[in-house]
């Protein structure tokens, strides 16, 4: 790690700050923007203008825009994001609570997929026009096409219903099993943490669905930017340099080609992960897993501003702080990038 | 010289080192099978530098990876054989050619740059060899990188043993592959265009390092190369291909004294070297029907005027000490002057060399004077009007836009994939030349391909179904499509074949008698601009260090880089 390096994150840090104020900014105008009117919905559908006007002074929605904005950053500054009306709940103990469930699966899926996809890439790159090659394209095809709720569906009716190897599409426990304590809210790894097999097996049965269905979908990105940027690699001079000092065909592959060939599989990877975070209500859906996608929906359907700002707010966080960790591989991957900064 | 006078010694009766006989390469394509090396046969003795020469498509790089066996996928050595001190190499296992290559057999490529892994250190890419032959272990290594690093001379090795490629310049990276090639001492060096794309002072520094280190080690050298000046500087036998063929095999002497095939003899021709007119490059019928080149006619009125031009660039690589630090630490970085304070004319009619090596200005110079690039300080008068004061942004649609026009270097690049050549020639007229209707498009391109030599057929086709010569020619027909006053040619025969360059200048120097125009040529072949200018400007870090007649300058310099380019730059014994 070079001075220039972690120059280049500390500047990369920086950046975020405006970014995160911008976004503190538009979710606030978003929510106001929305139409209907949130006191009205407080008070219920009985309310006459009087208490309507009553509970709109209380939630101080009577003040100047400037003036809410600074309650709002002084509720948020104390961890407050308000309440959902449609469970009661505070919403930022819903989050804490959907949100690992959400990040659980799509972690997990991505990690199936850049499992399947990288090496079956890779190994499509070196021998174009086989059969490797082909089976590549196959599975590329076959998961984009197939959209992830009937995917999902046919998982479920083959391994559920046909052979029952796989437990009961509920969420992410059998009611039978104990939630672990929680340390991360990741079921699998509290369980581990915690030593108790019995729920990490659970747990993970319950995900190994969802996930592969998941995994299925991301699989052909991955694997298509993998596939490509390898071939564009090994067909570059620095690869015919190695293959001339007699490197083996290992070092050739690993040390000097799939190093270079990275860059676009990492920015592929952030892409798709943000896209599967929000996208995969579906799945959700199918497999009755309490995510986040699952929860915006339903706070959007009946207008639960306080939820949605919630959900909005935490999305944008989760995304430029994605996106840091991004530019900061890139910066660890390729030197070029840290001496640009 | 020195390498012959060694290989002179060598006793001839001993095995030589590589023999490669009746060698015909296949490359399995789209359009079915193309041979792009015939029957070859090529002896490298001991001790010997061999070098093979010939345009682009003549095959001498495919023999050389068949020797390597590192031909792509599509290719295959379908016959002959392949001899390396009696290792049959044509049919060896790739375990055997594994051992063989980078230990016994070495090759340096050109590019240097894209020849290094760019996201590695370089100490760690000559360890990887080292490692990988059982030369070092990985205690030993880094120790022995360094001083391999001292031997292909670079300053600092300590220091450059952890930079990337990226913070090299190009004549260092050249060094580093050169390093990785002699790393564990090989019997056979085989350098492919090891200094194309290099400025011509790094090309004699590498050169000349080359041949002392392969002298040093009795080693064999194979170059390949298109320049003849630089293989009759360096080879003791030389070998001329043509499309796959070998057509001439004999002393570097022999072969310029008295070549016996037509191709070796019209190369030759075509190179352009000191003491010769422009026209000598043509094929002697050529040469005889091309039309009389009007006398010079001296002290015409300028058509372009440069006065104390200066662009700045803030000093890159500045930290944040420097930049949020104290005022003196400011004052400590000064600005990066690329171009400082040059002034110079071209006079109507009249071409005038621009000559440096890289990073000197003179590209920068030429995009200012285009108006491509805004300058910080410093007047432009072009045709009476001093241009410099319109931002180059507002310049692309002035009038006088179009009297000024320009010819890149990459004939490829230079041409937007998705135009036919009709299209890209057409363009300027539509945009700048009030050519609104398509039937007078097509009888003003058609006029311009006459001009230019291009056969109308080829009008309709896109660059990538056009040769480099062809595209070169659609480059300089859009150029000249609206009678411009001043061209600036910035390297436009760098990327061709030397017979196609001597027919590119031949068509310079005739539209240039025959429509008036001023040229502003920018180079860095010495020889070229020879040829082609009146008068010579000679640049070095932003400054012109001399300037004057091109005969005057080139047989009497008075400054000591100009000499030391001069001397640098290779030229066949003619």
């Amino acid at each position: 790690m070079t001075a220039a390096r972690l120059l280049s994150i500390a500047k990369r840090l920086g950046q975020t700050l405006p970014v995160l104020a911008g976004i503190l900014v538009i979710t606030f105008l978003l929510t106001r923007a929305l139409p209907g009117d949130p006191a009205a919905y407080f008070a219920g559908p009985a309310a006459d203008e009087k208490s309507i006007a009553e509970i709109r002074k209380s939630l101080g929605l009577d003040r100047s825009l400037p003036a809410q904005f600074l309650i709002y950053i002084g509720q948020l500054a104390k961890g407050d994001l308000g309440q959902s009306i449609s469970t009661g709940q505070p919403v930022v103990t819903e989050l804490f609570t959907r949100l690992p469930a959400s990040l659980e699966l799509t972690l997990a899926a991505l990690t199936l997929s850049l499992l399947i996809a990288v090496p079956l890439g890779v190994l499509a790159a070196t021998r174009p026009d086989t059969w490797v090659d082909h089976l590549c394209r196959f599975v590329v095809t076959a998961g984009v096409s197939l959209p992830t709720f009937f995917t999902g569906l046919a998982l479920l009716y083959v391994f559920y219903y046909l052979l029952g190897w796989a437990p009961a599409p509920l969420g992410r426990l059998d009611i039978i099993v104990l939630p672990p304590t929680r340390i991360t809210g990741f079921y699998t790894i509290d369980a581990l943490l915690a030593g108790d097999f019995a729920t990490f097996r659970a747990a993970l049965a319950q995900l190994t669905l969802p996930a592969t269905t998941l995994a299925l979908f991301t699989l052909a990105p991955i694997a298509r930017m993998t596939r490509g940027s390898m071939l564009q690699v090994l067909a570059s001079d620095f690869v015919r340099t190695a293959r001339a000092a007699g490197l083996p065909g290992r070092t050739v592959l690993f040390t000097y080609a799939f190093r270079n060939a990275l860059l676009p599989v990492v920015t592929t990877l952030g892409m798709v992960f943000s896209f599967t975070l929000g996208a995969n209500v579906l799945v959700e859906k199918v497999f009755a897993w309490p995510g986040i996608g699952s929860y915006a929906i339903e706070a959007l359907t009946v207008s639960d501003y306080a939820a949605v700002q919630g959900f909005v707010l935490a999305m944008a966080i989760l995304f430029v702080a994605l996106n840091l960790l991004i530019d900061i591989a890139y910066t660890l991957i390729d030197p070029r990038i840290a001496s640009e900064a | 010289m020195d390498t012959q006078a060694a290989t002179a010694e060598i006793p001839s009766v001993t095995q030589p080192l590589l023999e490669v006989s009746n060698l015909t390469v296949e490359f399995a394509t789209r359009n079915g099978t193309v041979t792009a090396v015939r029957k070859v046969d090529l002896v490298v003795a001991k001790g010997e530098t061999v070098g093979i020469v010939g345009e682009s498509g003549s095959g001498k790089s495919v023999t050389s990876y068949a020797v390597m066996r590192i031909l792509d996928r599509a290719g295959r050595i379908a016959q002959g054989t392949i001899s390396f001190s009696g290792i049959p190499l044509h049919d060896a296992r790739e375990d055997t050619m594994l051992d063989l290559r980078g230990r016994e057999i070495s090759m340096i490529f050109q590019n240097p740059r894209a020849a290094l892994n760019p996201i590695r250190r370089v100490g760690r890419q000559i360890e990887d060899v080292l490692v990988r032959h059982s030369q070092a272990t990985s205690q030993n290594a880094k120790v022995k990188a360094i001083e391999l690093l001292k031997l292909v001379r670079i300053n600092d090795p300590e220091g450059r043993y952890h930079a990337y490629p990226f913070e090299l310049s190009g004549g260092m990276c050249q060094r580093v592959v050169i390093a990785i090639a002699l790393a564990c001492q090989p019997r056979l060096l085989i350098a492919d265009e090891p200094t194309t794309g290099l400025d011509v002072t790094t090309q004699k520094t590498v050169m000349d390092l080359v041949a002392d280190l392969t002298r040093e080690r009795q080693m064999s050298t194979i170059l390949i190369t298109h320049d003849l000046g630089l293989a009759a500087q360096y080879c003791d036998r030389i070998v001329v291909m043509q499309k796959g063929d070998v057509v001439e095999t004999a002393t570097a002497a022999q072969i310029f004294e008295a070549p016996t095939h037509d191709y070796t003899k019209r190369l030759m021709r075509a190179t352009p070297r000191p003491g010769i007119a422009i026209r000598d490059l043509l094929p002697e019928d050529q040469a005889r029907a091309a039309i009389e080149l009007p006398a010079r006619t001296p002290g015409a009125e300028p058509i372009l005027s440069v006065r104390d031009l200066v662009k700045e660039y803030p000093r890159a690589g500045g930290n944040l000490l420097a930049k949020f630090g104290p005022k003196k630490e400011k004052a400590a970085a000064p600005a990066f002057r690329a171009v400082d304070g040059i002034s110079f004319d071209v006079g109507v009619g009249e071409s005038v060399g621009l000559v440096g090596e890289s990073g000197c200005g003179k590209s920068t110079t030429s995009s200012m004077v285009m108006r491509l690039l805004d300058q910080t300080s410093g007047a432009i008068l072009f045709d009476g009007v001093d241009i410099a004061k319109l931002p180059a942004k507002a310049f692309a649609m002035h009038p006088l836009r179009a009297k000024l026009q320009m010819v890149f270097q990459d004939p490829t690049d230079s041409l937007n994939p998705r135009f036919t050549a009709f299209r890209a020639i057409a363009d300027p007229l539509y945009r700048l030349g009030g050519v609104t209707s398509t039937d007078e498009a097509r009888a003003r391109v058609d006029a311009l391909a006459d001009d230019v030599g291009l056969p109308r057929a080829l009008l309709d086709r896109f660059p990538h179904q056009l040769s480099g010569g062809q595209k070169a020619r659609v480059g300089i027909a859009r150029a000249i499509a609206l009678s411009p006053k001043l061209l600036i040619l910035d390297e436009p025969t760098a990327a061709l074949d030397v017979s196609v360059q001597a027919v590119v200048l031949n068509l310079l120097v005739d539209l240039k008698a025959r429509l008036g125009m001023s040229y502003l040529f920018v180079s860095h072949d010495l020889h070229v601009v020879r040829l082609l200018c009146d008068r010579v400007i000679v640049m070095k870090g932003g400054c012109i260090v001399e300037a004057g007649e091109t005969e005057a300058v080139m047989t009497a310099p008075s400054n000591a880089y100009t000499r030391e380019l001069l001397s640098a730059a290779p030229h066949a014994p003619l």
